[in-house]
């Protein structure tokens, strides 16, 4: 197996899922000024994944380019976090799946900022500028839920409560994992943890929510390309046009 | 080719989304390579989803052309990432005087994570009690503030370090 192939491919999946999620609530967001929040968002998230796919096509050499992995790839192809699949749900729904993403990229890229492999590292440096920004957003919108009224708190917490099972897989480290942090190019999961929680207990907190029980069953397979059944119709969506007109370009 | 022909080309070339400023104010020009009869100008974008990025390497390659050089190649490069440190100091001006208030000192915008807003000029009457009205704006780079002073709203060019 290629490890450095699957590396960036997961990093990809994560960015592309996320971005084409956020950009289903363009023209839908809840008042202008955040359904703009979260198309910039997208924006960047989709600017991530991009720089991801290129360097994946070149690592895989196999003739591919980034839209055929991003356009191409089946479901049990894709790499991406469960978390990210999620539905949007209700604003809160959309906040809270934002806030445990960007606390964890934000944790992420400060360690493969200093990774060994000079691509994944440039891309790192540029992501986490982004990420800064979004993690300040989503927080201030945790806070403003949790600490809002006792309807936006129980809606937040709720929403915070059901995602909670699809954070487990996101410190697992596999074999892959285990393989680039070796080499010095992966990031150490334990440490991206700590990072995490640290993160999440200070926006709890300020946020008067209550971090879900550590005894919650965790649902995983994203490592091994076993999604829920949200993926699929997200590909649906998103892959129609070059499934039915391979190759077009506009 | 001078160096001064080709930045007298280069400041041709202006941000398709700021059109007052030009590739070189906005500092996301990095590299000048020429070799013989090629030219190579290397870019790096603002943010990396942003979607000018084609169209500036292709008005950099016309500008070359409308010139008579053919041999002209655009290259993406993504390290050192771009901060707004790299806005020149002619081209703050210019987004002030277009009415975008230009990205405040790095100093200024610590403060603005969980802390007090930071006091961004409004670019119409110049005061500072102005309020921020949504952190993302038209463009990636930019955020929506407005004047308690005129009412003016303005762009606010985003500080990124």
């Amino acid at each position: 197996m290629n490890h450095l192939f699957q590396y960036t491919i997961r990093l990809a999946d994560n960015a592309s899922i996320l971005g084409h999620r956020l950009g289903e609530l363009c023209g839908h967001g809840p008042i202008l000024e955040q359904d703009i929040a979260m198309t910039n968002v997208a924006l960047d998230l989709v600017g991530q994944a991009r720089s991801f796919y290129q360097y994946a096509a070149e690592v895989e050499g196999a003739n591919h380019t980034e839209d055929d992995l991003a356009y191409l790839r089946d479901n049990q192809d894709f790499r991406n976090l469960l978390l990210l699949e999620q539905p949007n749900g209700h604003f809160g729904d959309t906040i809270a799946r934002q806030f445990l993403y960007d606390a964890y990229s934000f944790a992420f890229y400060q360690g493969l900022r200093k990774s060994k492999d000079a691509t994944l590292a440039a891309i790192a440096e540029k992501a986490i500028k982004e990420v800064t920004y979004h993690l300040r957003w989503s927080s201030e919108w945790v806070v403003r839920l949790g600490d809002g009224t006792a309807e936006s708190h129980a809606k937040i917490q709720a929403g915070l409560n059901s995602l909670w099972r699809y954070t487990g897989e996101m410190f697992e480290m596999d074999e892959t994992d285990n393989q680039m942090l070796a080499q010095g190019i992966g990031v150490d999961l334990v440490l991206v943890k700590t990072a995490w929680l640290a993160k999440v207990n200070e926006v709890f907190a300020e946020a008067t929510l209550t971090l879900p029980s550590d005894k919650t069953w965790m649902q995983k397979g994203s490592k091994k390309g076993i999604h829920t059944e949200h993926l699929g119709y997200i590909l649906a969506e998103m892959q129609h046009l070059q499934r039915t007109y391979p190759g077009c370009e506009w | 080719m001078t160096q001064e022909k080709i930045h007298s080309i280069l400041t041709s070339v202006t941000d398709p989304e700021v059109p007052v400023l030009t590739i070189l104010d906005l500092g996301i020009v990095r590299e000048i390579k020429q070799e013989n009869a090629a030219i190579e100008i290397s870019i790096t974008p603002t943010y990396s989803g942003c979607p000018a990025m084609g169209t500036i390497a292709d008005d950099i390659c016309k500008a070359f052309r409308a010139e008579g050089i053919e041999n002209i190649s655009v290259k993406m490069v993504l390290s050192p990432a771009w901060t707004t440190d790299w806005l020149s100091e002619e081209g703050k001006k210019k987004l002030s005087a277009y009415g975008i208030a230009p990205p405040l000192d790095h100093d200024a915008d610590k403060a603005a994570l969980w802390k007090g807003a930071k006091l961004i000029p409004c670019p119409q009457c110049q005061s500072t009690n102005t309020k921020m009205i949504s952190m993302f704006g038209s463009t990636a780079c930019k955020s929506l503030h407005q004047c308690n002073e005129c009412y003016e709203t303005f762009d606010y060019f985003k500080c990124l370090k």
